[in-house]
């Protein structure tokens, strides 16, 4: 049941009422991975209970779409709609970026280049632990403009951390601009196979897809994995998609509404 | 207090299978002690810092007790911001280890000299920090702290032969330990120059100068109260340390004065100088920032002068 009800749908419709509520941005970058965090927590992720020690850790290393993954947590029946309808008020745990006191967040983040290197610290400790559980770290394209993050990738293929997932949000887009015209970061997939990493590209706005690559990994043995998940920044909104501006606007009423209109209208 | 520090964690590491050991590729000859005895718990990350506490990082939130191991500069600034995001943030109990406090790594020059390193770590709330005085005292202070909840800088020296008199070992989380006792002057010293402050002591004392000398090992949490209690006593105090004088022992000794409303007088003796092109062994460096004993026995008697003078 919660399964169905953890629909990228529901996560951007969360993404909207609560950005708006709130009067913050970001909305972009957190459209941007609904569909990535819902083929997580829906299909991928094995968290019988978030506080289990042997579950799979989650990092959200773009931390600023924290909302998304807030959404995800509520549709799991881990975070009430009071606790949801705290984001960004006064007094809240649900701060833009996550923080680990949150229940469902294993890291706290928000300062890119920092969450692969701690995942890659988590997967190192599943191994030594001799479990089978699996980390996965979603980044920004443009985080990997960030040196600590080569440092982790490194890291990993070094010790071949196979049971450590990156996956990449790569919408082409970045604060400032385009991330071609900021900093380029092509070619990606090449970038990550030279550094010893098994790389997989996918359709980021397509669930099954997502799910379907990640099961087909081997997460015991060999090098740790990529999966460049090629997605549209602010997808399902017609008005914002592509938009620099909306990495960081607020929606006005009207705008809201088109947007609400918009998603409900989406399967 | 490195070779002291490696010794000691393969001891505990044999008790508790939770201590692991990380180098950003520094400590050769100094960390075989555990590498070899524990290989599947000792990891070279290579050169980079970020990685390396952050890779403790999830380790420690799995519940392991990861120590990572540098040179103090690199180990205290480059990663500065992971510490403060992940073990700090996290409460996790990573232990950040700094060898060559101040002025040890002397001739390799200034990107190597830690001269900011503590008052860097004592500005993040909830970080233990630790800085011994002598070999001894690092295995005493680790053997007290190692399990302690919550992230811990060490702040090591280089120097595992030099033992400061008196000191005979102790460490006390939050409390001073005493060297010395004398009426005249107070001394109040962190760290590996507390060798020179004891020598200084001495020489004072074939003057007719009795000076109490206090260490400073357990930074945070800072012995408050014994600081108050024995500042209150003189009129005239030191602080001497390898390190900048903002920040570490002088700052904190000037906080317990200035919110004790206490009546003593705060000489700071450290480094007050721009980092420079110039530099030498650390006893030159010592006796070019007034940390020599030599140095340190001039202005005791230049600061007694003007304070018998004033008063």
């Amino acid at each position: 049941m919660q399964g169905q009800l953890l629909s990228p749908r529901q996560i951007r419709k969360i993404v909207l009422d609560q950005s708006k509520r709130a009067h913050v941005g970001h909305i972009g970058s957190a459209l941007s991975i609904a569909d990535i965090i819902a083929a997580l927590y829906a299909h991928v992720l094995r968290i019988p209970d978030p506080g289990d020690p042997d579950r799979d850790r989650f990092v959200l290393s773009k931390g600023h779409a924290a909302l998304a993954v807030y959404a995800a947590l509520h549709l799991k029946g881990w975070l009430t709609e009071a606790e949801l309808n705290t984001f960004c008020a006064d007094g809240t745990l649900l701060g833009v970026h996550p923080e680990h006191a949150v229940r469902g967040v294993d890291f706290s983040t928000g300062s890119l280049g920092h969450g692969l290197c701690v995942g890659a610290g988590a997967a190192l400790a599943a191994r030594l632990g001799h479990s089978r559980r699996r980390v996965f770290v979603l980044v920004s394209d443009a985080e990997c403009n960030e040196g600590s993050l080569w440092e982790a990738v490194m890291f990993a293929a070094h010790h071949r951390l196979a049971n450590l997932i990156a996956l990449i949000d790569l919408n082409g887009q970045q604060a400032f601009g385009y991330t071609d015209q900021v900093l380029s970061l092509t070619p990606m997939a090449e970038r990550w196979r030279a550094f010893g990493w098994s790389v997989h590209d996918v359709d980021g706005h397509d669930v099954a897809a997502i799910t379907q690559t990640i099961a087909g990994l081997d997460t015991a043995s060999g090098p740790p994995h990529v999966v460049i998940a090629h997605t549209v920044f602010c997808k399902g909104v017609s008005y914002m998609e592509r938009q620099i501006k909306w990495h960081y606007w607020p929606m006005s009423d009207e705008e809201y509404r088109q947007a609400l209109d918009e998603i409900d209208a989406t399967p | 207090m490195r070779g002291a520090f490696t010794r000691t964690l393969a001891e505990l590491a044999e008790r508790d299978p939770r201590i692991l050991l990380i180098t950003g590729d520094l400590g050769y000859t100094v960390l075989e002690p555990f590498a070899e005895r524990f290989p599947d718990r000792f990891f070279n990350v290579g050169v980079a810092e970020q990685n390396m506490v952050g890779v403790a990082t999830g380790l420690a939130e799995a519940g392991l007790i990861p120590f990572c191991y540098s040179i103090a500069t690199f180990i205290s600034l480059r990663p500065y911001e992971f510490i403060r995001n992940g073990p700090i943030l996290q409460r996790l109990p990573v232990r950040i280890v700094g060898v060559g406090g101040g002025f040890e790594y002397g001739p390799a020059g200034a990107t190597h000299h830690a001269l900011e390193d503590v008052g860097v770590m004592r500005l993040q709330p909830g970080l233990t920090v630790i800085a011994p005085a002598d070999h001894e005292q690092a295995r005493t202070a680790v053997l007290a702290t190692w399990e302690r909840p919550g992230p811990i800088y060490y702040r090591l020296g280089k120097d595992d032969r030099t033992v400061v008199p008196g000191l005979g070992g102790r460490f006390e989380l939050g409390r001073i330990q005493l060297t010395r006792e004398g009426a005249h002057l107070l001394i109040i010293t962190m760290g590996s120059i507390a060798s020179e402050v004891a020598s200084a002591a001495a020489a004072l004392a074939d003057q007719g100068i009795s000076c109490t000398v206090a260490v400073v090992a357990s930074v945070t949490p800072a012995p408050v109260e014994d600081l108050a209690a024995l500042l209150a006593r003189f009129p005239l105090v030191l602080t001497v340390e390898a390190h900048y004088v903002i920040g570490a022992v002088g700052s904190l000794v000037s906080e317990v004065v200035a919110e004790r409303g206490l009546g003593c007088r705060v000489v700071r003796c450290g480094v007050r100088t721009t980092p420079g092109a110039v530099t030498g062994s650390q006893g030159y460096l010592h006796h070019s920032h007034g940390l020599s004993s030599n140095a340190l026995v001039q202005t005791v008697l230049k600061e007694l002068e003007a304070h018998r003078a004033s008063t």
